[in-house]
């Protein structure tokens, strides 16, 4: 029951209440680079989680044979061995994807995040816990971009997963300052949001 | 000699790291509280990808190519990368403790500066020879330090604003980049000659 409960609560973190992105403010570069597409956000946001999953089980399960003073140097080997393969992966089955994402997949590997999450949790945990913080943060990353995406796509592309919804694009929001802009208003609904007074539920549910 | 300036000019200007590319966006944001910060940074940023973009390419050439090694070029390139700032960090504090003390406490972040292994990469992406990557490593890296400069003063202003409260802090900062990258999007129009071919793959 109590694990139950760790699992539950630690994907809501990941998810809303410490999201790697929209709260936490890292891995900008890719957020804003990939999300002029829903169809690139996902992959991105996939392929991001599948090498944080690998690297925070790996680096968990060394976590004791790993000499602290080049911790980091470790990890950065971990992590670009993981991005490695995910790039000769994609390369080999979803070719598309990796010709649109291009460079950022393999700065995948200086993603803020991935060694964040290390640093943070996988070197003090053990390894089960460690690779469902991972699949969590990693599902938090893709549901920013996501969100980021799908303003940009409807305005920028006039198109939903590629499908035209029938008027003139806006080009601002596919270019840069447009997604400066949006991640921008992003973060500020969101912290809008988290603001407000909880009014539905007494007790309980007030947070620190 | 004329494609190397355009080389300049593009990555300075038309296809600035911040503003085109995406690349480099952490620091971008998290340094550029103050002015003379920003410019720690900036140079150390430019110190760094010059020499990164210079041994990256020996790196690769030399080694990776002969041995058919070339899938490996991240994992190769991240180690020169953290290796070197490593050596950068002792050489400096042992010989030129001026510039240590003000580069000092930028050049571990930089490991983790996607801007620098960014341009390794594409030094190899686009098949650069050895001066056209040193150039292009120290130009873009140019065009990293304006960005966060001008930047920098930006939101210096942004001391005084009053927003709305959900604006406050980040959410203010990405506003201001997009109205500083929209100054820039006013050279994208640009395209300067054969040599800027291939760039705008991306």
């Amino acid at each position: 029951m109590k694990k139950h409960s760790f699992f539950l609560s630690h994907l809501k973190e990941g998810l809303i209440d410490k999201n790697p992105t929209l709260i936490q403010l890292l891995g900008m570069c890719p957020t804003l680079a990939v999300t002029t597409k829903m169809s690139n956000a996902i992959g991105m946001g996939l392929a991001a989680t599948a090498v944080l999953v690998f690297s925070n089980l790996f680096i968990s399960l060394l976590r004791k044979f790993i000499p602290r003073q080049v911790r980091i140097a470790a990890y950065i080997v971990i992590i670009s061995g993981f991005v490695t393969a995910v790039q000769l992966l994609l390369q080999a089955y979803l070719p598309s994807l990796y010709a649109s994402l291009g460079i950022f997949i393999p700065l995948i590997v200086v993603n803020c995040i991935i060694l964040a999450r290390a640093e943070a949790f996988a070197s003090k945990n053990p390894p089960l816990p460690s690779l469902w913080d991972g699949v969590t943060m990693g599902l938090g990353f893709t549901l920013a971009l996501l969100l980021v995406a799908f303003f940009r796509e409807i305005l920028g592309g006039a198109t939903f997963f590629g499908l035209s919804l029938g008027f003139t694009p806006i080009g601002f929001f596919a270019a840069a300052p447009g997604a400066f802009l949006t991640l921008g208003c992003v973060i500020a609904a969101v912290n809008y949001f988290r603001a407000r007074p909880k009014k539905n539920k007494k007790g309980e549910r007030d947070d620190a | 000699m004329l494609d190397i300036f355009v080389l300049m000019l593009t990555a300075v200007l038309v296809e600035n790291f911040i503003f085109y590319r995406f690349m480099g966006c952490c620091p971008f944001l998290g340094v550029s509280e103050r002015p003379d910060t920003a410019i720690g940074m900036g140079a150390a940023v430019t110190f760094v990808m010059t020499l990164s973009s210079a041994v990256t390419y020996v790196v690769y050439t030399y080694i990776l190519v002969p041995f058919e090694l070339t899938y490996l070029k991240t994992i190769a390139f991240i180690l020169v990368i953290a290796a070197l700032v490593q050596l950068i960090e002792m050489f400096l504090r042992r010989f030129v403790p001026a510039l240590y003390g003000a580069l000092g406490i930028f050049l571990p972040l930089i490991t983790t500066n996607c801007a620098v292994l960014g341009a390794a990469l594409q030094n190899v992406d686009y098949g650069y020879d050895f001066v056209h990557s040193v150039v292009f490593g120290f130009s873009a890296a140019l065009g990293f330090t304006l960005a966060i400069v001008i930047f920098a003063g930006v939101r210096q202003r942004m001391f005084f604003a009053k927003p709305p409260r959900a604006f406050r802090g980040f959410p203010l900062t990405l506003v201001a980049a997009a109205l500083v990258a929209m100054a820039f999007s006013g050279f994208s129009g640009f395209s300067l000659g054969n040599s800027a071919e291939g760039f705008f793959h991306f």
